[in-house]
């Protein structure tokens, strides 16, 4: 990836941030920890790496993404906002009624959305089907998925694992944001999935760990699980809950609050600086 | 009834499924129960249409949404216990939410299920699956409507729930008979009461209505196999020409088809419904046929229940 590219990633990703906040806020609600933690990903999701059409969202064709991690909906619509599914204005329209954009991600109402999520542990299984269908339409298309650390406390992500891994669905992407708090607390002190790595490998699967902000670092990651025949691909990313929003760091409060005017104020202010630097 | 034949309902779903096969759409999941569900069938026939989920149902309904969204209409199958039970959530989340064409094949349902006991003797799938909006439901009388109900099933868009049963049930519909999805069937005309019946309650209803012609009594009998959505106006018709309902169903009394009368009648012709059922308690091992005359699932309990449905007229 050159550094034109890197650079353009960094902004859309220093932008998603921005409809986080601009959403959870207008919304009074939300959840913006866990979408600050993947901005960066899907940044590069949409931008760089699926084959998507935002003229045409349901394309047969396309690649296709489920956010299992339903809840932090507010980084995907700005995603899909920022790519052209719809308009920019509508992310302050988050949670309200006759808004398209739901608390959590719903294919019935927002063009884009390739699965409705939000129970956690669901969105995996149906990952796990689009990538089945692929197979067996003989198709070319790739499903990508992003699960949350403490999500994968689930049972049922497990049983979507074994299938994954036993069915040898290398068209099949699952990233586990792994920053480490869930909302009652650090992983260790609830009921810690760790080892992850470990856990996913034993499953059949190929793991890669990165730095979920590290643009380089996740460019390489894909290109590598694109690489690998006969495994699904875990993409273990560590991450920060609240990236990007000094206050919102690594903070467990912060998984399902929005910010009031006045911290929105300063999150905007922050935001608004690191894009600057970044355009200079 | 020497003569009469008896199929399970099951059986049919395999055979139907088997008939779907030739179709590029349909995909079939099972949870390691081919076997006992019968989608077995369709996997000799259709190997490479048929996909086991393993012990794991719940990823099971998972995966039949994922398919379902790339075009696929996807038959996923358990026991009515795990199906409606185990993986409700991911029913109502992951495919009716988003109202994709699953259809899930919900077999050994009721308490004839027989020696398994109360652990696989599901009586609370219909009342789970009813308050599912998006879901419709076919609870099939005998293997003549419940292989044509699976047929309506995968041209209907949007999920449908499919109870059947283990047990061999004697056939109540000919040869010439015709699924109608949502719409109830006068089996036979009466005018003192009417017995509103679904699944193998269907053949019992019919042999109360011969025992109460015996005491006088005009009954008249409906089958209901789409029990959601219900067929209102054969139900109202009934109220206001006969002026009292039996129900009777191998489900708890609550929440199931004579909930779902008596969500209608109260509404649009309250008169009295009476209902036959599952009383609120658990099942218990045993063989079937003796089972559901323990539990009073049979023709001479519908006849005094309607009896009494009529004293209360």
């Amino acid at each position: 990836m050159d550094n034109m590219k890197k650079l353009e990633l960094a902004k859309i990703a220093c932008k998603i941030r921005m409809g986080v906040i601009e959403g959870t806020h207008n919304a009074k609600s939300g959840h913006p920890g866990g979408s600050l933690s993947i901005a960066d990903l899907l940044s590069y999701l949409y931008f760089e790496e699926m084959r998507v059409n935002p003229q045409d969202p349901n394309w047969d064709d396309r690649d296709r993404f489920v956010l299992s991690k339903g809840h932090t909906a507010p980084a995907l619509y700005a995603a899909l906002a920022l790519k052209g599914f719809f308009s920019w204005d509508l992310i302050k329209t988050l949670r309200k009624p006759d808004s398209i954009l739901q608390g959590h991600p719903s294919m019935i109402y927002t063009p884009g959305v390739d699965m409705s999520t939000g129970s956690l542990g669901q969105g995996i299984s149906a990952a796990v089907g689009m990538a089945l269908a692929g197979k067996l339409k003989g198709k070319d298309f790739r499903v990508y998925t992003i699960l949350g650390d403490g999500e994968i406390e689930e049972g049922q992500v497990w049983e979507a694992a074994m299938l994954a891994g036993n069915r040898k669905l290398d068209n099949l992407v699952a990233i586990v944001d792994w920053n480490n708090l869930q909302i009652d607390g650090v992983l260790d002190d609830v009921n810690s999935p760790c080892p992850i790595d470990k856990k996913f490998e034993a499953f059949g699967w190929n793991v890669i760990s990165i730095n979920g902000h590290d643009l380089d670092e996740i460019d390489q990651a894909f290109k590598a699980a694109k690489a690998c025949k006969g495994k699904p691909t875990c993409i273990l990313a560590s991450c920060v809950k609240g990236k990007g929003v000094s206050y919102m760091e690594d903070k467990c409060e912060w998984h399902g609050s929005a910010p009031n005017a006045e911290q929105y104020d300063i999150a905007m202010a922050e935001l608004n600086a690191a894009l600057a630097e970044l355009e200079a | 009834m020497a003569d009469v034949i008896k199929c399970a309902t099951r059986d049919a779903y395999g055979n139907a499924l088997k008939k779907l096969g030739a179709r590029d759409d349909i995909l079939v999941l099972d949870a390691d129960l081919a076997k006992a569900t019968k989608t077995g069938v369709f996997k000799k026939e259709y190997p490479d249409k048929f996909i086991d989920c393993g012990i794991a149902e719940s990823n099971m309904m998972g995966v039949a949404a994922g398919l379902a969204t790339t075009g696929y209409t996807v038959f996923a199958s358990s026991f009515a216990m795990f199906s409606a039970g185990r993986a409700f959530e991911q029913v109502r989340n992951s495919i009716a939410y988003p109202n994709l064409n699953v259809k899930i094949g919900a077999t050994h349902a009721g308490i004839s299920v027989g020696e398994d006991g109360a652990s696989h003797q599901c009586c609370e799938d219909i009342a789970l699956m009813r308050t599912i909006p998006n879901m419709t439901i076919i609870n099939p009388a005998d293997d003549v409507e419940a292989e044509q109900a699976v047929l309506a099933a995968a041209d209907h868009p949007g999920p449908v729930y499919m109870r059947f049963g283990r047990l061999a049930v004697p056939r109540v519909n000919s040869e010439d008979y015709k699924f109608e999805l949502g719409k109830g069937v006068t089996l036979k005309d009466g005018k003192d009461v009417t017995i509103v019946a679904s699944g193998l309650m269907v053949a019992e209803a019919l042999e109360a209505a011969e025992l109460l012609k015996n005491d006088g009594i005009d009954a008249r009998v409906i089958n209901i196999h789409t029990i959601k959505p219900i067929d209102k106006d054969i139900l109202v018709k009934a109220a206001k020409e006969t002026g009292a309902i039996v129900t009777a169903e191998e489900h708890s009394v609550i929440g199931g088809l004579g909930g779902a009368v008596c969500e209608v009648l109260s509404e649009a012709c309250p008169v009295p419904v009476l209902r036959l059922g599952v009383e609120d308690t658990f099942g218990k091992s045993g063989p079937a046929v003796e089972l559901l005359h323990i539990f009073g699932l049979d023709a001479a309990h519908i006849a005094e229940k309607a009896k009494k449905a009529i004293a209360l007229k």
